[in-house]
């Protein structure tokens, strides 16, 4: 048996796991990333529009900082986050905005003086002041109450993943390129790795870590549409389900970007409606303003995807033979804006739909776009099943984006849990406890059990065809698990879903190479999706309530008063068809931020019996406490600082806001 | 305003092609395995790019077949493959754009994986070692609580420009120095030499970039021949920017010699 040993071993090469690398490096630990492809070529580098950080340097940024950016995610969240996870977040991205800079992203910068955008179809005059000019400029993004969306023209994903990935290499961080994951090495307490195949010979390597973390991004690929690259197929998600022991959590989760393009599922950012672009029907008429008054286009993505759903379905929609669909509008914003910081939405109309989005309306539907549920873990990023298993970004539920992500918190996420995670992983493996020795017979096994389930796919006469598996797997989960939910729908996608994964164990593969073969890869990795599939499916059918993303047709109502908790899906058994579910109840009486109204959205809900409770006693902290600073007026409500690693600890500058001295 | 018509729509109307698609079969790990071309036919479909068709062909005709995407998007910079001699990015090609008959064969220079498939990535990391392709700052450490260093807006614009490289490789299979010396940093690596030069936060000199690229392995092994610029992606001023360099570097070599 080969093996590779390592003190923290990073299973994802995107910003997440890179950002972890370094943070363990720059404590003196070795670290191996592995990634499915060249870490540059990870799916963080679609990321457009932005990330949300409150620098609150531009005008329409003024008056923003931590409190509104904490409001806004729990808001957008539909009160499923992890209020204390939200604290550390938006405490810690300005600081990952400004390390990033200072590592060379070419954000796009504040110009002091007058410049023109579009709001609400108006051309409007807004004044920066000269002392900002220089800084990190924001944007608009649904869901905020302020312009915090920081960019670099709209391949802000691709330029934050070039700085991180070079700065990687400058700190010696090892990337095994083309090298996957089979399953964690653990004893059912504490895990110790993962068996690992390489992509190109098909060699199987036990890699053995003092800490494991998964940053393998999301699952889109379970749906045919999706904004997703083709390796986003929830294997990190996979390999925790299937230890038996680490559960998932919030999988019903999953968020459909407004702006997929029709046909092809590739995204155009957010940032064109931040910047001022409309949605407009088959009239040629813009229809948000009917639904949303108040934040129209830019609402949060659950609410404008099931508006425009909702517009379609009363025949409001444009027929075209892909299905139907509706028009994003950009041409208001002109050519110069454009060409400058839309270049990218610029590229993709012109390379796949043949058209310039100055002058044309870019047909667009709502598209899976972002796997909320993920490895369920503590603030620290560590599984509180299994030691030693950590997991940041997409992949993990953390949990800071509940039942709805916004927009630009997404690849904030990535950079700010890469930077807490990797702290709290650089402790653990400062702990001697925590050390070798590896049960080397333990690793043995683990290979072992890989190599039989790789020889049974290849040679053990199966009939069924992966692609064909997952293909139905897909349609099933657009059909029944998608914007629109209802009972009986998901309950026969469930069953179905059981049927291919009981198809799924005669998976044959042809092509007989042990070495590079993508059909073999399909076939293993289909098996582990079709669990993923299941938790979502079967996830969304028990939860009987809407909430953010998750909307059920039969119980469109929020109900806190049943359904304020986290799923937690396990998979202890490997012949069920099913996982067993648990669910983890948010305490309302610990809230900063009691459940409401999001200020969008339905303003109809089922009440939380501690929610009036929890609401007194804040107005009566907030009262006593007249007169005193926005800091200590938080810690009062809800002490999170503590939780942060130290060195992230701090309070952030800006422009309106200096720093003590003695800070 | 009036509904806008869509080209898409357009094409609808047309009858659907028969394509003929040839790929340079080759499998270097097994002894058995020869260079062939083979040929697949599909029908052409509405929209399609060549990273649908290929996944038609893997999924229904031949489970064998190696290739990569990964955004298919034409962001990520994974899919450049030869298409009638080409370099390009296969995710973004609308078969449309071609003759039924299409030839495609992996990038030269890079290492053959199998079939269209090369170890671009490998190669990326050794030029970005060699290159020191980081920024390098004057302190190891900023305060990040503190408000950013300020940066003027179209300087931040103009490096943004040459920092949309995806390392998709293209330049460097399209070069005519990079066939005759493997050791050539290519174009890819001079934009990455212009990126950092242009940056005010890096405190390299002309003559710490004289280092790394100032001999025939570097800026002075291009011939001009202009083919990464015709074939870049991004659409990025290589050209210019290695005619540039090469006069800075020509320069540094002077003022170093007489030095």
């Amino acid at each position: 048996m080969k093996t590779v040993m390592t003190d923290v071993l990073v299973i994802g090469g995107g910003l997440a796991g890179l950002r972890i690398a370094i943070a363990a490096r720059k404590r003196g630990h070795e670290a191996v990333v592995l990634s499915l492809v060249p870490p540059k070529r990870s799916h963080s580098s679609a990321a457009q529009g932005g990330m949300q950080a409150s620098l609150a340097n531009v005008a329409k940024g003024t008056g923003d900082n931590e409190d509104v950016h904490f409001e806004d995610t729990v808001r957008g969240s539909d009160w499923g986050a992890d209020q204390v996870v939200a604290r550390m977040f938006v405490n810690t991205a300005p600081k990952a905005v400004r390390e990033l800079a200072a590592w060379g992203t070419p954000w796009s910068r504040v110009r002091g003086g007058e410049h023109k955008v579009i709001i609400n179809e108006q051309k409007v005059t807004l004044t920066e002041r000269t002392e900002a000019h220089g800084l990190i400029a924001q944007r608009d993004f649904g869901g905020t109450k302020k312009w915090r969306t920081c960019y670099a023209a709209d391949g802000t994903g691709h330029a934050m993943l070039f700085t991180t990935s070079n700065q990687a290499i400058c700190h010696g961080v090892e990337v095994h390129e083309r090298t996957e994951a089979l399953a964690l090495i653990h004893d059912g307490g504490r895990c110790y790795g993962a068996v690992v195949r390489n992509l190109i010979t098909g060699e199987l390597v036990a890699y053995l870590a003092k800490a494991t973390a998964i940053a393998a991004g999301g699952a889109g690929r379970l749906y045919s549409a999706t904004t997703s690259a083709v390796i986003c197929e929830g294997m990190g998600h996979g390999l925790a389900l299937e230890t038996g022991v680490a559960p998932l959590g919030n999988m019903e989760a999953v968020q459909f970007h407004p702006t997929g393009i029709v046909p092809s599922g590739i995204l155009v950012t957010e940032g064109c409606r931040g910047d001022g672009g409309l949605l407009r029907d088959v009239n040629g008429e813009r229809f948000m303003p009917h639904y949303e008054p108040e934040k129209k286009e830019l609402a949060s993505r659950d609410v404008v995807s099931r508006r425009m759903e909702e517009h379609i379905r009363s025949g409001k929609g444009v027929s075209s033979r892909f299905g139907s669909h509706l028009w994003l509008d950009i041409t208001l914003l002109g050519r110069q804006h454009i060409e400058h910081n839309l270049r990218e939405v610029k590229e993709i109309c012109q390379y796949f739909l043949g058209i310039d989005p100055a002058e044309k309306w870019i047909p667009v539907r709502p598209t899976q776009h972002y796997t909320m549920g993920g490895v369920r873990t503590d603030h620290s990023g560590q599984s509180p099943w299994l030691k030693g298993l950590f997991a940041a970004g997409e992949a993990a539920c953390w949990d800071l984006h509940g039942f709805n992500r916004l927009g630009g918190n997404s690849v904030a996420e990535t950079v700010v849990a890469g930077m807490i995670v990797g702290e709290f992983i650089a402790d653990f493996c400062d702990k001697p406890e925590n050390g070798a020795p590896f049960p080397l017979t333990l690793a043995r096994e683990f290979v072992q059990r890989e190599e039989a389930k790789l020889a049974k796919l290849l040679d053990g006469g199966g009939r069924e065809n992966a692609f064909k598996i997952y293909t139905e797997m897909q349609h099933v989960m657009t059909d029944h698990v998608g914007i629109f939910r209802q009972g009986d729908a998901l309950l026969a996608g469930v069953a179905h879903l059981q049927r291919l994964r009981e198809r799924s164990a005669e998976i044959g593969v042809s092509g007989k190479s042990r070495a590079a073969n993508p059909e073999l890869v399909a076939a293993y990795r289909v098996r582990r999706m079709l669990k993923l599939a299941l938790a979502v499916a079967q996830g969304a059918y028990l939860r009987t309530e809407s909430r953010g993303a998750h909307f059920r047709e039969d119980f469109p109502r929020r109900n806190d008063k049943e359904w304020l908790k986290r799923t937690l899906t396990f998979w202890p058994d490997e012949a069920a068809t099913l996982p067993r579910f648990e669910y983890e109840p948010l305490d309302v009486m610990k809230m900063e931020l009691p459940p409401g109204w999001r200020g969008y959205g339905a303003k109809d809900y089922i009440e939380h019996p501690d929610t009036p409770r929890r609401q007194q006693e804040i107005e009566a902290i907030r009262s006593q406490m007249e007169g005193q600073d926005r800091f200590a007026v938080q810690e009062t409500l809800m002490p999170y600082v503590g939780e942060l690693p130290a060195s992230l600890a701090g309070r952030n500058e800006r422009l309106d806001e200096p720093l003590e001295a003695a800070q | 305003m009036s509904a806008i018509d869509n080209d898409i729509a357009q094409n609808a109307r047309q009858q659907h092609r028969q394509l003929r698609i040839s790929i340079l079969r080759y499998d270097p790990r097994d002894p058995a395995s020869t260079p062939r071309m083979q040929e697949y036919r599909i029908e052409e479909a509405d929209s399609m790019t060549l990273f649908i068709a290929l996944n038609e062909i893997r999924e229904h005709q031949d489970p064998t077949l190696q290739f990569d995407f990964v955004c298919r998007a034409g962001i990520c910079g994974s899919s450049a493959i030869m298409v009638n001699g080409r370099p390009q990015l296969a995710c973004r090609t609308l078969t449309r754009d071609l003759p039924n008959e299409i030839t495609l064969a992996p990038l030269p220079f890079f290492e053959l994986i199998g079939d269209l498939s090369v170890n671009t990535g490998k190669w990326m990391r050794g030029m970005s070692e060699r290159l020191q392709a980081w920024l390098h700052t004057k302190e190891r450490e900023v305060d990040i609580c503190r408000v950013e260093e300020r940066m003027d807006p179209d300087v931040a614009e103009q490096i943004y420009e040459l920092d949309r490289c995806i390392e998709c490789g293209c330049c460097v299979a399209a070069c005519g120095t990079a066939q005759m010396r493997k050791d050539f940093v290519g174009a890819v690596g001079f934009g990455k030499i212009a990126r950092f030069r242009l940056d005010p936060r890096d405190v390299r000199t002309d003559d710490d970039f004289y280092e790394l690229i100032g001999d025939d392995t570097g800026v002075f092994g291009c011939m001009s021949l202009l083919a990464c610029q015709d074939v870049c992606p991004k659409s990025l001023p290589l050209q210019t920017q290695i005619a540039f360099l090469r006069r800075k570097m020509a320069a540094q070599g002077f003022t170093s010699s007489t030095r």
